[in-house]
């Protein structure tokens, strides 16, 4: 039986705790964000109002120029609601004049300066902002991969990282996040007409469930398919998790001393606080 | 006879030992004030849970002459506590352990038996494996500390048991897993389902205290309890947040509970053992 509901006032209860205290822990009160108009980033963005207060929490609209004028507006519409701090800062100019130089770029490639643009922007706000860069990321996109290292998966901290996609629409629901944002396509928007589930080739819904059972359940693959998954898909979904692990992971480090970083030096990052 | 339990629900500072003693010595006070007779710290209330390289400079010697057991045995004066540290013995071995002060002097050390190394505990990676489970003689009558993962297993709290506690002190750092449908995480269901438990089928006072807040992503659930010999709800102290939790138990229940349901009495101890010598191959 796969059940994807979750208690969405305990979950509030605890990532706003979490978001609080690792943020002043870590000497800081405010924190800030990219918003681009979709689910994760609206999530992220109410739990770190509530968790800290709207008025230590930057919302930043970091739009190309093929961006879909719609997210602007859903963003402004949210940061409206909460009335949280905002700022615009269109990465056009910076990524125009990066991919100019070079004829051979492809779309993937240009997402990927996209998204790690934005990280060089959220980073440099974050000295002026004087706050921490709160991290978007689900579960689901964390095990599957679906975002650019170094770029979107830069952050401080990863509140929604435990939230599965389906959960995140649940948690993001309860705090009233705009339905509009809530039911539009799931997109990284870094081309016109690009969404998660046409580049990845199933849905959220499926793949959630899928994953729930091999991450959470500790199903195997062949488990799975005599639950009823396609043979292909499972195939496809296990590769991905396992191909994308070192977006998940800090780089291994060679080691040669009696004492190495990773392996025998080790510290959770709120040692002493 | 009636005393009066406080459950130091709180968060700590990792690996801050002098910033985590201002805080018992603060709980300590405010349970004075309060009348209590005994205030249980969680686990390792003194360091903070997920040590790692920090448990060696976390340590301590449960000694008089240290600094810091030295300024909890002034305060142990009028009212018996239970502390959570890591305790380093003579040979340089590290534990994760409970101390029971009283009166100026240390009563009993506990050194956690089990140490969880699965999932997300790496206990014993970094500590060594506790080799005793022994109840102790307090102002209070007879009884008993685990930690955690201790409890999780029943033969400890059940040689607790027969070896004289009436009372059990159970300390955590329990790390809140299992988000569903339900109002409390799994992980908070199961542990108070467990102690209840054991209130009941030992016909015992089972007391918790667990820790809040967070270390890195780790959220610490509270809720620390305290269970009757009719394995009903004392107190329960709330979810998350720090909290002082004072209850009185009437340690005469104990005379109602065992006379009603006299499972002590007819615990069949011989027949234990051998069936235990049988299954361990030794007879």
């Amino acid at each position: 039986m796969i059940n994807l509901t979750i208690n969405t006032k305990l979950a509030e209860k605890i990532l706003t705790g979490f978001i609080h205290a690792e943020v002043t822990r870590a000497g800081f009160k405010k924190a800030l964000l990219g918003i681009s108009g979709g689910i994760d980033s609206a999530l992220s963005l109410y739990l770190s109002a509530r968790a800290l207060g709207p008025e230590n929490v930057l919302a930043l609209r970091m739009p190309y120029k093929t961006s879909s004028p719609d997210t602007l507006e859903d963003a402004q519409t949210m940061i409206d609601d909460l009335g949280v701090p905002s700022k615009t800062i269109e990465i056009t100019p910076m990524v125009d004049a990066f991919i100019n130089q070079h004829e051979d770029m492809d779309k993937k490639r240009a997402g990927n300066i996209m998204a790690r643009m934005r990280m060089i922007v959220l980073y440099d706000q974050s000295a002026v902002f004087n706050g921490l860069v709160m991290g978007t990321s689900n579960k689901t996109e964390l095990l599957l991969g679906y975002s650019t290292v170094f770029g979107d998966s830069a952050a401080a901290l990863q509140p929604i990282g435990d939230l599965y996609k389906t959960q995140v629409r649940q948690l993001a629901a309860a705090l009233g996040v705009p339905d509009k944002v809530i039911t539009k396509a799931p997109s990284a928007d870094l081309w016109q007409g690009q969404t998660d589930e046409g580049e990845l080739g199933f849905t959220y819904e499926d793949v959630d469930k899928l994953l729930y059972l091999l991450v959470d359940q500790r199903y195997r693959p062949e488990a799975c398919i005599e639950e009823g998954f396609d043979r292909t898909f499972v195939e496809r979904v296990v590769r991905r998790i396992r191909q994308n692990h070192f977006k998940r992971v800090m780089p291994p480090i060679a080691k040669l001393s009696q004492r190495t970083i990773g392996y025998d030096f080790l510290y959770l990052r709120d040692w002493g606080s | 006879m009636k005393i009066k339990i406080a459950l130091a629900q709180f968060n700590t500072k990792l690996g801050d030992v002098t910033g985590n003693l201002e805080k018992h010595l603060e709980r300590i006070e405010a349970a004075k004030k309060e009348k209590a007779d005994l205030l249980l710290f969680p686990e390792l209330s003194l360091t903070g849970y997920a040590l790692q390289d920090l448990a060696v400079d976390s340590a301590l010697r449960p000694h008089q002459d240290d600094p810091v057991f030295n300024a909890l045995l002034h305060a142990s004066k009028g009212i018996d506590l239970m502390v959570g540290f890591v305790h380093e013995d003579r040979r340089h071995r590290f534990y994760i352990a409970s101390a029971y002060l009283s009166e100026g002097e240390i009563l009993h050390i506990h050194n956690k038996v089990y140490l969880p190394t699965y999932g997300m505990f790496d206990e014993g990676r970094f500590f060594a494996w506790g080799n005793s489970i022994r109840a102790f003689d307090t102002r209070f009558g007879r009884v008993g500390m685990l930690i955690c993962e201790d409890f999780w297993h029943a033969s400890p709290p059940y040689l607790l048991w027969l070896d004289g506690a009436d009372i059990l002190l159970f300390a955590s750092a329990s790390p809140g897993r299992g988000l569903h449908e339900d109002p409390r995480l799994s992980s908070s269901e199961w542990v108070e389902h467990t102690n209840r438990a054991y209130a009941g089928l030992f016909t015992n006072f089972v007391a918790h205290a667990n820790r809040v807040g967070y270390e890195d992503g780790l959220n610490f659930w509270g809720g620390s309890t305290i269970f009757d010999p009719n394995g009903d709800l004392v107190v329960r102290a709330p979810d998350f947040n720090e909290a002082l939790t004072l209850a009185e138990i009437d340690l005469n229940q104990l005379h109602r509970s065992r006379a009603r349901l006299p499972l002590l009495r007819d615990e069949r101890t011989s027949l234990v053992l051998h069936e235990l010598e049988r299954i361990l191959g030794e007879k």
